[in-house]
């Protein structure tokens, strides 16, 4: 039982580490964001560079061979650097997608792609009236021939407007909500058929809705849910570790004003009021840590229900943290925490989103707690 | 990174739980598991079958009974205690008074109280807060004067847990009133036989008879029961406080109170379903469940580090385990008198023990007392908020 790094690990964190100081000042982030599509190019770059954009795939097709261990490296670090590319879209959702579903031949055409940052990908699942179940999907896949035809849409797709190939569910068979018959699909971006309208997010990224109409599709799997439900376990697991990142910055940018601002003639976090309330802080961020190690640890379990009761207790803590942190880090700051131009609102709003991702605290809750709670009814 | 435990670690484990829960009486550990308070004799019998197998005191001296275990070891020990609802050895002696005699003490008093003090011959209770003096413990006035070879204590403890079971008291007495606060206390081991110690329960919400009043009227303590040097006294409680920073989350105490209430919440009923499937109480439950796993996994993190840190050094992770770990306790009694529902109310005993015939099912008996009496251990060993302050200040520099 150890909670240490690798060599390897080491040097893969202190690299992306790094990369986040030297490239990721909240100043440069913001003019990341206006560049077209949303982010930087260069930085996508950059990324593949330093190996990030093949850090799941395997070595033989050109990636790093990282497992979830590696991820929350990477997601924590970029969590502080709230990056804005299109790095959980493509690398860790459609890749761990994409490592279940897809034959040797596809992979070994697409990861090369991937890694050299020359294909982006999105994946859609989100329905009007399906929120948090992956299987609750009305979007229609009619077999005709070697292919399927796709009719309905997505919504919410994550960069689904800066993807060159976009993943998505649809229905094969089956009831709105039943579990069988649900397909996972590649299709091209430019498919006829296919249209899409990308916009802002509240947290500084992109999505877009997506309306498919008679579009052609090859199926990866025509029994698809087993498999989607492991890839988003592995990217809650992920996006546990970036808000840990994210929570880590808003909790240190809290403490240092309070180190500094002064009123009444003193520095505030003199006020035993304000240092009771940034202990509660440190403990919602300390648990917060604990449990994304947990989830990486949990997220390659074969067995789906000790995952799922992981990923959803990781998934719980990180909301009620997280929301905890946030509320606290803008009141705290007062003022300029409520301001655009000041970058602790930015971490809020980010963290906020990601309680939003995959099911939020209560969702997960009410899960777990169906699958019976975490622990033994005897000891 | 690695959450598993190694071979040799997972057969310690399964050592531990063999022999916590074959070698002390099952009637011991229901109490435990309820919330029944403890006689006297069954602390004793609890800690001389621990002490017996060597496994009373792990955190001494080897050359005193101690196990030298690694801090995951030492993990192990208590997550399996605390889950097989084992009492803990009495903590006066064991974590308290023992290391502080084995580290300061002279040869001759290790000699004289250290073995009887592992096997439970003495049973210890603690003289440190004074009513005036709580969470501003160096304060406190009970005085001490020397003359001869005697120290004449004069003053009066407080919050004395089991003084009425306890043969002989640790106390922090002033023994310098001239100089600065901290350096004018002395560490002073006295025989509660002695004349001019009184002692006077006070009754707790719960109804029980924990804590105490101790007074002192004269008392004549020979001054070779003084531990290490006069006026050094602060600096020794502290060691001792510093002392069992990761038991005191019982995080293995926890997981066997969730244990237990999904025993009785499947007994108990909600309209057709056991109170179990009901999804309100579940999730509430599922909640704390959480909030434990992040704390386990939190003091592994600081068990794991432990291995690494010089001595004294401390992981900044561990200051939460007090704060978290007594609310999420204090959780726990909430949901089991929440589980007995009604049943809760029956007041079945005073302090002495039961005074009524049960009413309702055994285990609603100690439901409510266990909850009244939980709300303690936010406010024993330094309250929550004097935690915040020391965290405040230790680790966040505020």
């Amino acid at each position: 039982m150890d909670f240490d790094l690798s060599d390897e690990q080491r040097l893969l964190k202190e690299s992306v580490d790094r990369l986040i100081l030297d490239q990721y000042q909240f100043q440069q982030r913001n003019k990341y964001m206006t560049e077209p599509g949303g982010f930087s190019a260069a930085m996508w770059s950059r990324f593949a560079e330093q190996g990030l954009l093949g850090l799941p795939f395997p070595e033989a097709l050109g990636g790093f061979g990282g497992g979830a261990i590696e991820t929350m490296i990477v997601t924590e670090a970029f969590g502080r650097g709230l990056v804005v590319e299109p790095y959980f879209a493509t690398v860790i959702l459609a890749g761990g997608l994409l490592r279940r579903a897809a034959d040797p031949a596809l992979l070994a055409l697409l990861v090369p792609q991937i890694t050299a940052g020359k294909l982006k990908l999105a994946f859609g699942h989100v329905e009007r009236h399906s929120r948090y179940d992956l299987a609750n999907v009305t979007t229609t896949a009619r077999k005709d021939g070697a292919e399927f035809v796709l009719n309905g849409g997505k919504s919410v797709v994550l960069h689904g407007d800066a993807a060159d190939k976009i993943l998505l569910t649809a229905r094969i068979s089956g009831a709105q909500m039943d579990r069988a018959g649900i397909g996972l699909f590649l299709l091209d971006a430019g498919a006829p058929g296919l249209s899409r309208r990308g916009y802002p997010t509240q947290d500084g990224l992109r999505a877009a809705e997506i309306t498919l109409h008679d579009v052609r599709a090859t199926v990866l799997s025509d029994a698809a849910l087993p498999l989607i439900e492991h890839a988003v376990d592995e990217a809650i697991a992920a996006l546990c570790a970036e808000a840990v990142g994210t929570m880590q910055a808003m909790h240190d940018l809290t403490l240092e004003y309070l180190k500094t601002r002064k009123q009444f003639g003193r520095p505030i976090g003199s006020f035993q009021v304000l240092q009771h309330r940034s202990v509660d802080m440190l403990v919602a961020l300390e648990q917060a840590r604990s449990m994304a190690m947990f989830a990486a640890v949990m997220a390659a379990e074969e067995n789906p229900v000790e995952r799922r009761r992981a990923i959803a207790a990781a998934k719980v803590q990180i909301g009620r943290s997280g929301r905890h942190i946030g509320q606290e880090a803008v009141q705290l700051h007062g003022g300029i925490g409520m301001t655009m131009e000041y970058s602790v609102g930015h971490y809020f709003k980010r963290m906020t989103m990601i309680d939003q991702l995959y099911g939020d605290a209560d969702q997960h809750l009410a899960s777990l707690a169906r699958l019976g709670g975490l622990f033994g009814a005897t000891g | 990174m690695d959450l598993n435990f190694t071979d040799e670690e997972r057969a310690f484990r399964e050592e531990a739980r063999r022999f916590f829960r074959t070698a002390v009486p099952e009637s011991i550990r229901a109490k435990v598991a309820e919330g029944e308070g403890l006689t006297r004799d069954d602390m004793i019998t609890s800690q001389r079958i621990l002490n017996q197998h060597g496994w009373a005191t792990p955190n001494w001296p080897v050359e005193w009974g101690g196990k030298a275990w690694s801090p995951v070891q030492v993990y192990l020990y208590q997550d399996e205690m605390q889950q097989a609802n084992v009492p803990a050895p009495i903590p006066f002696n064991v974590s308290m008074v023992g290391p502080v005699i084995a580290q300061f003490a002279s040869q001759e008093v290790k000699q004289r109280f250290l073995p009887m003090t592992a096997n439970a011959d003495i049973f210890w209770c603690q003289g440190f807060s004074e009513p005036g003096s709580g969470s501003d413990l160096a304060s406190l006035r009970t005085r001490a004067e020397r003359n001869g070879e005697k120290y004449i204590v004069n003053g009066q403890k407080i919050w004395t847990t089991l003084a009425q079971y306890a043969d002989w008291i640790f106390c922090l007495v002033r023994t310098d009133t001239t100089a600065k606060q901290q350096e004018g206390i002395s560490f002073l081991l006295i025989d509660m036989k002695t004349p001019g110690i009184t002692v006077r329960p006070i009754i707790t919400i719960d109804g029980g008879r924990e804590v105490n009043e101790v007074f002192f009227d004269n008392v004549e303590v020979p001054a070779e029961n003084l531990v290490g040097q006069e006026n050094k006294g602060w600096d020794y409680a502290k060691f001792l406080l510093g002392n069992e920073r990761t038991g005191i989350a019982r995080v293995g105490a926890s997981k066997a109170k969730i244990a237990r209430i999904k025993e009785l919440a499947a007994i108990e009923r909600s309209g057709d379903l056991p109170l179990i499937e009901d999804p309100k109480f579940r999730e509430k439950l599922a909640a704390v469940e959480i909030e434990l796993k992040a704390l386990e996994m939190t003091q592994l993190r600081v068990v794991a580090d432990e291995r690494k840190l010089e001595k004294g050094r401390q992981n900044p992770a561990s200051s939460i385990l007090k704060l978290k770990g007594s609310v999420i306790q204090q959780q726990l009694t909430e949901l089991v008198m929440e589980v007995v529902g009604p049943y809760a109310m029956p007041f079945q005993r005073d302090f002495d023990g039961r005074n009524e015939p049960v009413v309702g099912p055994e285990y609603a008996t100690e439901a409510a007392p266990m909850y009244f009496n939980y709300r303690k251990v936010s406010i024993y060993g330094g309250s929550n908020e004097i935690q915040r302050n020391i965290i405040a200040k230790a680790i966040l520099g505020l």
